[in-house]
This record gives structure tokens, sequence and C-alpha cells, in this order.
């Protein structure tokens, strides 16, 4: 007891220290003499983090969303799945689940694929212990592939069933504007009749608001805008590099969001921070960031940028981990518009983002599982990780050479088993037209391969 | 003193020589490799004419210090016997030579190098005795100690450990291993260096030679009271207190009597201050215990090698990936050996066996053979890795040079083997998919993809094998997508080529 006494007493001297220091600094800095008193936490800086201040928006029909949506596609893991299958922790989804709506969050998206299948039932178990009408459920036609009608209207009460309700609150055609573009989507939704049959469950009230996510070209965009049904949302990928810089065949936000914005659908923002790429920056735009705000996450500017936008009804997040759940509630609660000169400051910082050649990968995982057992997301997200922290020499001749080549090799070994690791790959061409980037995938596995080897035989 | 020096030079050759086969970075290779090279039959079988002269010079000027310094197996039975010392002092008694077993033993052993028989070579020699100790018993504790550091480093971010594969290469050997050191134990135990002064076929080559040591062990009648407590601390059980002999055939020079007897009447000198006597001696024949246990090794080891068929399941299943099946060994018509090796014969002859090159081999790729005619020296398979461009550490660290090359070019320029490509294994065919694998990682780009139908262009493209251009390294193999046999594998070559 005498030791832990000590230790208290070492602790509040510490902070003495570091408080007496703190604010001699702020006084020199500001030139005022601060009446500020020395705090023991971040908590304390911050406060709790606000259970009533959460923004709201409002849909053309009077719904109050949340601007902070629950995404479901990323629930944390259990090490080991259980016996049917089931990998998801679901101790952790209602944890997670409770306190968000404790904060203010009403918003859940999810869809049949998720979670190897399982995130419907762990978001239906988790919201059962709720009130069904303080919260809306947005869930999707995942007919990926197996179009029939009897497919997807099965994949539809399938939904309801494990969601454990007698209706949706939002009901998306999944990623609308993939594959062959306006032939697939008419094959998915038209031929087979279930755009048909979504408008009349819509009719009949099971549905309330029926709409669509979208990645792929512009074309199937401005087709879907151009038919003759009443779309009551849009749900597109938007944050501030895909803004103007969308990569791949996907579209600049900026048209989409306009698109949306003229016609008075309100848009739901998926991918705000690109599967969490905009908060791993380099050191470099972390550090550019954290100078003009440093008490903000790297990850509050992607949600702030997102929210901004008036005719943005939710931001979708996938937060897997309690921290980040906090870090965005903060965010919106309540939310912070950018500044034009903040909205500035970001573009360009989208644009030094785009000199690091990392790969669009925002480990969404559609592409899994590869026929032949590898990895995709796990090797796209180690070799983004290395780029970004420096650890892609191009030389032999490069001052970090010897360090940044151990890194790369000893960390794909790591976070990759090896047969799972980018040499398997058969270029069998299966995992390309899941892709919602539209990443050609075989291609830069092979080019990861290929600068593998020429590491290994120490060749570059 | 001379025992202190004794000591200290053996525990550095045997901690140095125990890490040449712990090590599995192989950095410390390039400092104490010439270690394992110095080892007498190692030194032999390469011709290494300058170390086995020096040897036996050595041996000629100092009697058997080889035995207690230098070889590994030696010092373990020291430290073995030195821990049963404290538990029993005064132990050991004189026993007479047994001198039909001994030289039965190397006439054996003669006659198995000559044939060929390269596993009773292995078997009887004492540094690959010692070599798979360590590489089965010692590597992989020593391995799982590392994978615990690297979990740690994974940890904290560091890159200071990575973790290395540990995995039973092949249950016979780790089988005479266990054995091995089980009875050298019992052995080493009870009688101190029963071994080497019964089995070891270089501990009679050298107890003959040392019979004309010029510096030796010798009583001083003068002071000597005939206590005997030198002869119950002879760990060769070589002094013959009552006649006041030494068996200097069997002394092992470890200098341990000197500081024993009380009235300091044993020093080593020059072997021509030895009074003139006869020193002849009684064989009896004791020792068939020692036999039987030889020939208990093979029956269970033979026991064990047909429980290696059921092999332990290491994958796990995660939900998101798809299953992998583990690759299976395909039955290879020829074995193939490491490029160096010069060819099956060659290598069967001059390679002892000490599994330090499949300590060190760092793809996974060599293990000790299971068939009977080459027992326990390693040849390669391509399951868990294959023979990559960048590396030739088995050639580093061979003490025979039965493996032996000079630069890496010259391996990328030996044929080892040639790619056979087995149509109904092929994706291609199973899958309907193009895949390519092979012919992209082929580092003698002697894999071409050719369209399958030659009429259509558009067609699924298969591989075509160039077998003058491949060196059978095995990259297509291992990375085939066919499981659990790949539709390309490697057949040996009895003979290397050069391309």
């Amino acid at each position: 007891m005498n030791k832990r006494e000590e230790k208290v007493m070492n602790r509040r001297e510490f902070l003495k220290i570091v408080g007496v220091s703190a604010a001699t600094s702020t006084a020199a800095l500001y030139g005022c003499a601060s009446g500020e008193k020395p705090v023991s936490s971040e908590a304390a800086v911050k406060g709790e983090v606000p259970v009533d201040k959460m923004t709201y928006r409002t849909s053309p029909k009077g719904e109050r969303v949340s601007l902070l949506g629950y995404g479901c596609m990323r629930w944390p893991l259990k090490p080991a799945p259980d016996s049917d299958g089931n990998v998801i922790d679901q101790d952790a989804v209602n944890e997670l689940v409770d306190y968000a709506i404790a904060h203010g969050v009403n918003y859940f998206d999810t869809s049949p694929v998720y979670c190897q299948g399982f995130s419907e039932r762990a978001t239906g178990v988790a919201l059962k212990r709720h009130p069904r009408e303080k919260i809306l459920i947005a869930t999707k036609m995942s007919n990926f592939q197996n179009y029939t009608r009897e497919n997807s209207i099965k994949m539809y009460q399938q939904s309801l069933k494990e969601l454990q309700t007698h209706y949706l609150d939002y009901y998306l055609l999944h990623s609308v504007g993939g594959g062959e573009g306006i032939k697939t989507f008419h094959d998915r939704y038209i031929d087979n009749g279930v755009l048909d049959f979504l408008l009349k469950e819509r009719e009949a009230g099971r549905i309330r608001n029926l709409g669509w996510s979208f990645h792929g070209s512009v074309e199937v965009f401005d087709y879907l805008l151009s038919l003759d049904v009443k779309w009551d949302f849009v749900q597109i990928q938007m944050n501030y590099v895909d803004w103007r810089h969308a990569s791949g065949r996907n579209v600049n936000a900026e048209y989409l969001y306009g698109e949306l914005a003229k016609r008075g659908i309100p848009a739901v923002i998926m991918e705000p921070l690109l599967g969490g790429r905009l908060s791993k920056l380099n050191d470099y735009l972390v550090a550019r960031l954290k100078q003009w705000s440093p008490e903000s996450s790297v990850a509050s500017w992607a949600f702030r940028f997102a929210g901004t936008y008036p005719d943005v009804l939710c931001v979708l997040s996938g937060m897997t981990y309690m921290e980040h759940l906090q870090d965005n509630l903060r965010t919106y609660s309540p939310l912070v518009p950018l500044t034009e000169e903040e909205k500035e400051f970001l573009e360009e910082t989208a644009q030094l983002m785009l000199k690091f050649p990392t790969i669009p990968c925002n480990d969404c995982k559609y592409c899994m599982p590869c026929p032949y057992g590898l990895d995709i997301p796990a090797i796209l997200v180690h070799y983004n990780k290395c780029v970004n922290e420096g650890n892609v020499p191009r030389s032999s001749q490069d001052e970090n050479y010897r360090k940044a080549r151990r890194a790369f090799l000893v960390g794909y070994d790591r976070s990759v088993p090896k047969l799972r690791q980018a040499s398997h790959c058969t270029g069998c061409n299966q995992c390309n037209s899941h892709c919602p980037q539209s990443i050609n995938i075989p291609k830069e596995l092979h080019r990861i391969d290929a600068y593998v080897e020429q590491l290994k035989q120490e060749t570059l | 003193m001379l025992r202190k020096i004794r000591l200290a030079v053996a525990l550095l050759f045997f901690i140095m020589i125990t890490l040449l086969f712990l090590d599995f970075t192989g950095t410390l290779h390039a400092w104490f490799g010439w270690m394992a090279k110095i080892q007498f039959l190692p030194a032999f079988l390469a011709l290494n004419v300058g170390v086995v002269v020096a040897l036996v010079l050595l041996t000629l000027l100092l009697g058997r210090v080889y035995c207690s310094v230098i070889c590994p197996l030696g010092v373990f039975q020291d430290i073995v016997s030195w821990l049963s010392g404290k538990v029993k002092k005064n132990r050991f008694r004189y026993s007479p030579a047994v001198s039909w077993l001994r030289y039965g033993m190397l006439v054996v052993f003669v006659v198995a190098l000559l044939a060929g028989v390269g596993s009773l070579v292995a078997l009887l020699a004492p540094y690959s005795s010692y070599g798979r100790i360590a590489s089965n018993l010692l590597a992989p504790l020593y391995q799982w100690g590392n994978n615990l550091l690297a979990l740690w480093a994974e940890r904290v971010d560091s890159y200071a450990f990575y973790s290395v594969e540990v995995w039973m290469k092949s249950v016979p050997t780790f089988v005479i291993a266990v054995v091995t050191a089980v009875v050298l134990v019992i052995l080493a135990w009870r009688g101190g260096r029963t071994y080497c002064n019964t089995l070891c076929p270089v501990g009679t080559v050298l107890g003959f030679l040392a019979k004309y040591a010029y510096f030796k062990p010798v009583i001083d009648m003068a002071k000597c009271n005939g206590c005997g407590l030198c002869a119950r601390n002879c760990k060769s059980s070589c002094i013959n207190a009552k006649a006041h002999a030494i068996d200097y055939s069997r002394c092992v020079s470890c200098m341990d009597c000197l500081e024993k007897c009380h009235r300091h009447a044993i020093h080593y000198v020059p072997g021509s201050m030895i009074p003139k006597k006869n020193m002849s001696e009684k064989a009896t024949a004791a020792s068939g215990e020692v036999d039987a246990g030889r020939r208990g090794f093979f029956a269970v080891s033979a026991l064990f090698a047909a429980n290696s068929m059921v092999k332990a399941q290491e994958k796990k299943v995660d939900g998101g990936l798809a299953a992998i099946i583990d690759k299976k060994m395909p039955e290879r018509a020829t074995p193939i050996v490491p490029a160096g090796a010069s060819g099956l014969r060659h290598f069967a002859q001059h390679c002892t066996a000490c599994q330090l090159c499949v300590s060190v081999c760092p793809n996974q790729v060599l293990r000790p053979s299971t068939d009977l005619k080459r027992l326990m020296q390693p040849e390669m398979s391509y399951e868990r890795g294959y023979c990559r461009p960048e590396c030739a550490k088995c050639a580093e660290v061979c003490p025979t040079n039965a493996i032996h090359l000079t630069s890496l070019a010259e391996k990328s320029s030996i044929q080892i083997g040639h790619a056979v490509w087995i149509l109904q294994n092929c994706i291609v065919n199973t899958d309907g998919v193009s895949c390519g694998n092979c012919a992209r990682h082929c580092p003698a780009g002697a894999i071409q993809m050719v369209p399958k139908d030659a009429a259509d262009n558009e067609s699924l493209k298969i591989p075509v094998i160039n077998t003058e251009r491949c060196i059978g390294c095995g990259a297509c193999e291992n990375l085939c997508p066919a499981r659990p046999f790949s539709a390309i594998y490697v057949e040996g070559h009895e003979l290397h080529r050069i391309i």
C-alpha cells in the first residue's frame, strides 16, 4: 500500500511539473496569463462523449436520421468461428450498438453478404434489444452471384428474418454499376422483375425507403436517375479524395452529389474514410493535418468533410473498435462544418496523397474468397502500409534500404501466411469483377510479387 | 592448469558447433563454420588432406585431444559424465579394452564407407550423431524460443525477430536422434567414454595413433602410492592402477587424473620417459549389451516410421479464406539432391548426414531421406518452399564438400532435375481457368505458355517445358495452384548436369 501511495504521489508531482511547463509555454505562446488549471487526461480536456448533441438530418419523408450511421460490414470478429461458421463476436457487437444508440446513432446499415454472411444476424440480435421504432435499419439486395427472381426474393425475405423485423427502413440495390454496367443492372433487377417486386413492397410499407448504392461508371449512374422510378435515396462513395480524384472507374463524388442534390435526393455516404486509408495516412500528411488542428484526430477531418454537405443524410462508418466509435461520435456531436479554407486545405491534402503510390483498396473483402486461397486484401493492405511508412525502397542504393527491406519482407510474412501470398496468384481474374474500386487485382498482385522477388533476390 | 585449458577450449568448440546447428540465419557460419570443417570424418570425406594430416599430427603429438576438445559428441558425453560425477564420486574403475569390438566396428565402418552405404556410415560417425541430436532435439526448442521473441517483437512493431516454421522433417531421423541421445546419455552417465572406446570409429583410429603420441600422461612410480584415485576418476577406464599402466589407445588426454592425484604423481610429459614395460591386454567379451541396444534402434525406428503416416493437421480454416489443402510429396522416380552435390552416388559417398544443411535451409526444402540406403542424408522436396535462386546456404555450411559450389551463378547453371507437367492435375484442365503461375516464376525461363488448342489462339494456355533449360529448382512445383499434387513437379537427375 505504501508503495502504491508513493506512486500516486509521484504521479501528482509529475503532472504538476507537466502542468506548470504546459501553462508557461501556453502563456509564452499566447502572451497572456491563462488561468487554466493543469488537467489529468484527454477526457478532462474534451469532456465525456456527449449523449445529446448528435447532429441529425431530416429526410424528405420527415425521418430524423443521425448524421453518423453505423456500417455493419466490419463487426469485431472472434479468433475462431463457431461450429456454424459464425465469426462475429456478438458480445462486442452488443456493446458497440448499445453505446452508439445511447449516444444518438439511429441508422444501421448492413447486407446479407457482410462478415461472411453473418452481419445481418449479429446486427439483428443487437438491435432487437432496443425499441424498433427508434432505429432505422438499412440492408441490401446483394444478389451478386445468382440473379434469379426466386433467389433474390428469398434473399430479401431472409434479411427480414435475420434482422428480426417486419419492415425495413432503407433498402438498397447493392453496388449498382459493377460488372458490365447497365447490362448487369438489367440482369439483376429489371429482367427478373425484382425491382417491380421491391416497388410493390414499398407500396405495402414493408420497405420505407428504396434506393441503391453505387460503384462504377457514370453511364449507369445517369441511367438509373433517368428511370421512371422515384428513388428515396442513393448511397455514394464520397470523401475528400474521391470528391475530385476518384480512382479507377469510380466517378468523382462532386458530380454524384451534385446530381443528387439537383434532384432533391438525399445522399447516404459510404467510404467516407476509404476503408481506413484516410486515417492511416503517411507521416507527412498526418503531421500536416495535426499541425492545423493538433487535438483533432486524422479521421475526424474525413467525417467533417462528408458531413459538411447539407444534402447528405447520413455518413456510414464501419467501426470495429470502441475508440473509433467514440472519436466519430465526438466529430458529429455536433458537426462543425468545414470552412471554405479548410475545404481548400483538404483538397491540397488529397492531391499530396495521390502522389503516394498506394493501391486504392478499402479492405471491403468483396473479392474474397479467392478460390486459390490468397488473402487479397491483406496483401494490398500490407503493401499500402509499407508505402505509407516509406518501406518500399526503389533501389538498393536507398539510404534506408536494409531496414526497409527487412520491414517489408518480415512484415509480409506476418500479415499474410506464406500460402496466401501474392506468389500464389494464378491470374484467373475471378476477383476482378467483384472489386468496387475496379482495381486490376491480379495485375497488382503480380506486380507486388515481382517486387518481393526483387527484394528477396536483392536485385533492386 | 592443463585441464583448465582443455575445459575452456572444449566448451568454446562445443557451444559454437551447437550454435551452428541452431542458428537458422546462417550468420554464425561465416565466423565458426570452420569448426565443422575440421571434424575428422567430414574432413576425410572432403579429401581435405591438410586437415586430416594436421589432426593426425596433433594426435601423434598430444594424444587424443581431438576427442576431448574438438569432437562435440565427446564433449557432450563429458558433460553428462560430469553431471553424473556430481551424484556419485570416484565411480570409475579400470576395465580392459574390448579390442574385438573396437576393431570390428572399424572394419564394419570402413566396409560401409567403401561400399557407399551412407546410412550406416552416418549412423556410426560421431560428429553426425551429434548433429542429429542438435538439429532434431535442440533446434526445435531454439526455434520455438525465437518464435516467442518474434511474437513479442510483432507486438512492439519491431522487425528484429521473424518467426520460423518448426516441423518434423523426418520421423526416422528424429527417432534415431532420440535413441542415440538416450543411449549416449546412459552410457556416459554410467561409464564415461564407453562409446568413444568401443563403438566410435574415429576414436579407434585416433586411439591407434595415440599409442605412439609424443606427449602422454605418465605415472611417476617414485611418487605413486597405488591409491587408485586416478583410475576411479578416469572416464576412459584406461588407468590400470595396480599395474601402474595407462592404455594410451583409450586415453583422451583430458588431464583429469593430473589434478586428481594428491601426490602429483601423474605428469603430462614426452612419452620417452615411460619406463619400458609389457602392456599386453586381455580382451574380454563383456559388452554384447551395447550391440543389442544398437539393433534396438532399428526396431524402434521402424515402428515410429509406420506411425508417421498419421500427419497432424496444422492448417486453420478461416471462414473468409478458401481452405488450402496441404501439398503432398509426389513419388519421384529419382530423388533430388542439392546443386553442388554432383550426383546421387557422389553425394551418398561424401555426406555424413550431420544435418547441418537441413538445419540452415531457409526454404524448408531439405529434409533427411527416409530411404534405407540413404537414410538421414538430405534430399529435396518442394511442398513447403523451393530452392531459391539467391540461396546457397547448404553448400556454404557443408563440412564434407558433399555439396560444393563456388558461386550462385554456378548453382543456377546446374540441372539437378527437370520439371514434368501432368495434364490431369493442371487447373487449366480441372477448373477451366488460365493460370501460368509456373511460367511466371520460372527463374530459368524454361516454361512457355502456349494455347491448348493449336488452331485456336484464344484458347486457354498450358505450360510447355524446355527441359534443356530447366534446373529443377521447384519454383513451379511449389507455386502450382493444384493441390494436393502439383500439376508440375520435378524429377531428380542421377548425375547433375551443367547447362
